[in-house]
């Protein structure tokens, strides 16, 4: 490996592959790139270079690494970890001029795009034709599929369909030197190591995706949608154990409380009431089949104690209720200054206490908390409320964020459900996982990135930087030592 | 500044749904140009960065549409970040002489009507006397290119057009329902004085009295949304007293532009004690004029328009004003009309106030798209209720040797109530 370039001489060599249009070095256009979906804490890049072609990318990570830059892959930066946060000295490569579609085949039931695809896109390109993508985060309106791949993103029709990993047929990389490889491919299965299971969720350290092969699935017949709000998160808790436990498995099935009721409100104008608690569900399918579940969910959420049940007369009232839901983590700007987004799972059943508890931590803090959740999944999203004016206030925010967390793994959940590990939530891998398992996850980053050049410093509690002594924990691979494999 | 009295700029939170709904991010997928960008660039200089040439060129490419205001889940005030970073701009002398220049020369002509008639009064002679033809093959359009970009923009103009004057006072036809007053408008006047006078044939229809106040300057749309706040206030306060000495209690505009600014006067004259009050209550009282008519019951026949017409949603409109209903009942309520939305309707045409004189790439980029939706609506008509608008795509389907014929829907309207056929300018 050569000395570490000047930013300049690199900055030269990029723009000769991508055009100098789309290659930035001036601190006024960097500084656009400082931060992802998580706005508290920001490094600002060397470089910013965004490529146009497979050949582009694979061209600009030949010429990082001869210069000794990390690289930090980025795609429409909506993540809420910090995956896409740079790193001190790195090149950013912003994929968002990547965004063809290249082919669709609904015949066999699959489309390969480009990573700056955006989610709701691929959806949009063959709707027409009675197909749909699946995965839906809520920022499906802009988050893009590169993105959508490096997180294993979720999304509140995710409880029923799986997540990107249960989507994602096939994917071309370009690696670490530079060399590009196809992983799976069309067919529902290929033989070997599941590389593809290796590469969904890696947080952009394995490689840069360049194109992916996304399943599509037909839009169900009939999609039947109620809205029922509770007076408190108990009962709305209640309902959704108890309409699981029934036998029945919505399409989706959300729950927001009081806090963030107020602000989908205020975000939307909507009507809904000002109650403890709402539940929205989906459930989606044979129209006959639907008919009867909801039938029953509806029965159920009464039973649990719901104050009201409205259906949506047409599909604009669906879509308005679920914009609530889907701009409630944005609308919770307009009733506070700062916030985080919090993201952890908990067992479905635990939902009730872990809310008092929740509430029980804010108030020690002397913070508010509005929770928008995945109930089916257990999948809590509390968004700790806060003013960064107020001395010490972001502090305790963050001390609040975390003590959610670990309340979370103690309770035998998890510290992310769906927005990774990224940058955040790094220093709470340890409170989940063992150092072997740590070492073993490294082992397996290390297999596709070996000195730990993309996007170093993310997902485990202590990184090493792009260039520093080979091997996680500075140990070499047992294949070096031997002989048998050669680092170069 | 915000409800919360902090600048509207920290109100971001970075979620990114304003990048789909913005027409530079959509053509170049480049942070810098988008609004979450340009806030950040906005942030900085809030922070005390100098405006550096790179920020001048990002904050400078954004078309001002308003599409992001409507996207943004946390309610950020776009056009008051983007307007005061640019107004930073102007005042810190970044611009290279040229461009200063240039700015210049459009601030001193657009916004004065009266200019813009001796200049259109010009254009009709250059080009009735054939000197259009000697000045385009002697290559002096080249040496000059923003002359010819100006020339390629104004449409064909009778003499009679050029020198039309509005009637200071129509009354109404049959019982009157009201007075109102209309705003004449800069570029309206001068290149659309047939949808002025649609205006007043139409109000007087429905029974309305309309006075149009004379001595009527610009609002000062154009000066504000390029920055130019202390000259937009000049023009705002002399245009708001003319208007308010009518005695007429609503404003009516027809061109999109002009509505948005004069609709959200508050912001301008935050900082102006004596002014802002009033500002906010006259503010209050502006409608456009298919608002307006949308919203009373139809007193005037409509007679058959038998056809396929394109709606084309201003940005000024759509977004700024949140006007989307009004202009499109009026048209569907005409018996005969076939009315068709456009595809990506959401976007801008790259009009954009003076956008398409200072930014002619990005302009072009966005005028081609929107000239391939509106043909692929196979629409022989297009209403177009903003005036820069109607001349984008007209000129953009010119160049691309096609044509459909364009009309503000008001004179859709009016041909429909004086039983005359679809009227409008060819592109």
């Amino acid at each position: 490996m050569s000395g570490r370039a000047s930013v300049t001489e690199l900055a030269g060599r990029l723009s000769a592959v991508v055009g100098a249009r789309n290659c930035y070095t001036s601190a006024s256009e960097l500084l656009t790139y400082e931060c992802d979906g998580l706005t508290h804490g920001r490094t600002r890049p060397d470089v910013v270079v965004l490529p146009g072609s497979t050949e582009e990318v694979a061209e600009v990570v030949r010429l990082a690494r001869a210069a000794g830059r990390p690289i930090v892959p980025r795609g429409s930066g909506t993540g809420l970890s910090g995956g896409a946060r740079p790193v001190p000295g790195s090149v950013v490569v912003a994929l968002s001029r990547m965004r063809r579609i290249l082919e669709v085949n609904l015949e066999d039931g699959w489309i390969r795009v480009e990573p700056g695809v955006i989610n709701l896109d691929v959806t949009r390109h063959v709707s027409a034709a009675g197909y749909y993508y699946a995965p839906d985060p809520s920022s499906q309106s802009i988050c893009s599929i590169g993105g959508n791949v490096a997180f294993n993103s979720g999304g509140a029709h995710c409880l029923k369909y799986g997540f990107t990993v249960n989507h994602v047929l096939g994917a071309r990389v370009v690696l670490h030197d530079g060399r590009v490889v196809d992983i799976g491919g069309p067919a529902l299965d290929t033989p070997g190591h599941d590389l593809l299971a290796a590469l969904v969720g890696s947080e952009g350290m394995v490689g840069i995706v360049t194109e992916v092969t996304l399943r599509l699935l037909r839009k169900p017949e009939a999609t039947r949608t109620f809205f029922a709000t509770f007076p408190s998160t108990d009962e709305g808790g209640e309902a959704v154990s108890r309409i699981i436990a029934a036998g029945i498995l919505p399409a989706a099935i959300e729950m927001m409380d009081r806090l963030a009721i107020v602000a989908a409100k205020a975000a939307t104008g909507l009507d809904w009431p000002d109650v403890g608690a709402a539940l929205l569900m989906d459930a989606d399918g044979p129209t006959a089949e639907v008919e009867d579940l909801s039938a029953r969910a509806v029965q159920i959420a009464r039973d649990a104690g719901a104050l009201e049940l409205r259906l949506p007369r047409n599909e604009a009232e669906r879509q308005l209720m679920w914009k609530g839901r889907k701009s409630a983590f944005a609308a919770v700007g307009r009733i506070s200054p700062n916030y985080m987004v919090e993201d952890g799972v908990i067992p479905r059943s635990e939902i009730a206490p872990v809310l008092r508890e929740i509430e029980s931590m804010a108030k020690e803090q002397g913070l508010r908390v509005a929770n928008v959740f995945h109930a089916g999944d257990g999948n809590l999203h509390p968004l700790v409320l806060y003013d960064a004016r107020e001395q010490g206030q972001e502090e305790r925010a963050e001390q609040l964020g975390g003590d959610i967390l670990r309340m979370c793994v103690r309770r035998g959940g998890s510290i992310t459900g769906e927005h990774g590990v990224g940058s955040e939530k790094a220093a709470y891998m340890a409170d989940m996982f063992g150092p072997d398992d740590l070492e073993t996850m490294k082992w397996v980053r290390a297999a596709f990135d070996p000195d730990g050049c993309f996007n170093p410093g993310k997902v485990f509690p202590s990184s090493r930087l792009c260039g520093e002594k080979p091997g996680p924990g500075g140990v070499e691979h047992p294949a070096v030592r031997s002989g048998e494999v050669q680092r170069w | 500044m915000s409800g919360s009295g902090r600048h509207p700029a920290l109100d971001c939170v970075h979620c990114g749904f304003c990048l789909p709904v913005c027409p530079t991010w959509l053509s170049w997928g480049r942070e810098p140009d988008s609004p979450r960008g340009r806030i950040e660039i906005a942030r900085a200089m809030l922070d005390g960065a100098a405006p550096s040439p790179e920020m001048v060129g990002h904050l400078d490419s954004c078309l001002g549409c308003m599409a992001c205001i409507a996207a943004c889940p946390s309610g950020v005030r776009y056009d008051v970040v983007i307007e005061e970073a640019r107004a930073r701009v102007e005042a810190s002398g970044t611009r290279t002489p040229a461009d200063a220049g240039r700015r210049s020369a459009i601030f001193s002509l657009f916004p004065h009507p009266g200019r813009l008639r001796v200049a259109a009064f010009f254009l009709w002679l250059w080009r009735a006397s054939g000197l259009r033809w000697l000045t385009r093959a002697s290559g002096l359009v080249r040496l000059f290119p923003f002359l010819g970009r100006l020339d390629a923009l104004a449409p064909d103009l009778g003499l009679a057009e050029v020198t039309a004057s509005l009637p200071a006072h129509t009354p109404a036809t049959g019982a009157s329902r009201g007075r109102v007053a209309l705003v004449g408008g800069c570029v309206q006047r001068v290149f659309f004085p047939g949808v002025n006078a649609a205006t007043l044939r139409v109000l007087s229809a429905e029974g309305y009295e309309v006075v149009v106040p004379e001595g009527q300057g610009c609002c000062g749309a154009l000066s504000v949304h390029a920055g130019r706040d202390e000259e937009a206030r000049g023009m705002t306060r002399a245009l708001v007293e003319r208007l308010e000495a009518s005695g007429a209690d609503t404003f009516l505009v027809n061109a999109a532009g002009c509505g948005s600014h004069l609709k959200d006067l508050g912001h301008l004259f935050a900082a102006d004690p004596a002014w802002h009050d009033r500002a906010v209550a006259f503010s209050r009282k502006v409608k456009d004029v298919t608002e307006f008519l949308a919203a009373v019951p139809a007193r005037a026949p409509r007679h058959p328009l038998p056809g396929k017409l394109a709606y084309h949603s201003p940005c000024h409109l759509g977004h700024a004003q949140g006007v989307q209903e009004p202009p499109r009942a009026l048209l569907r309520a005409i018996p005969g009309v076939e009315l068709v939305e456009v595809p990506e309707g959401d976007q801008c045409c790259g009009s954009a106030g003076i956008y398409n004189l200072v930014q002619v790439e990005a302009s072009d980029e966005l005028g081609a798209r929107k000239a391939r939706n509106v043909l692929a609506t196979g629409a022989p008509f297009l209403a177009s209720a903003n005036p820069g608008c109607t001349l984008q795509v007209l000129r953009v389907l010119r160049e691309q040797g096609a044509s459909v014929q364009a009309a503000h829907p008001i004179e859709i309207l009016d041909a429909s109530i004086q039983g005359r056929p679809f009227p409008g300018r060819r592109g």
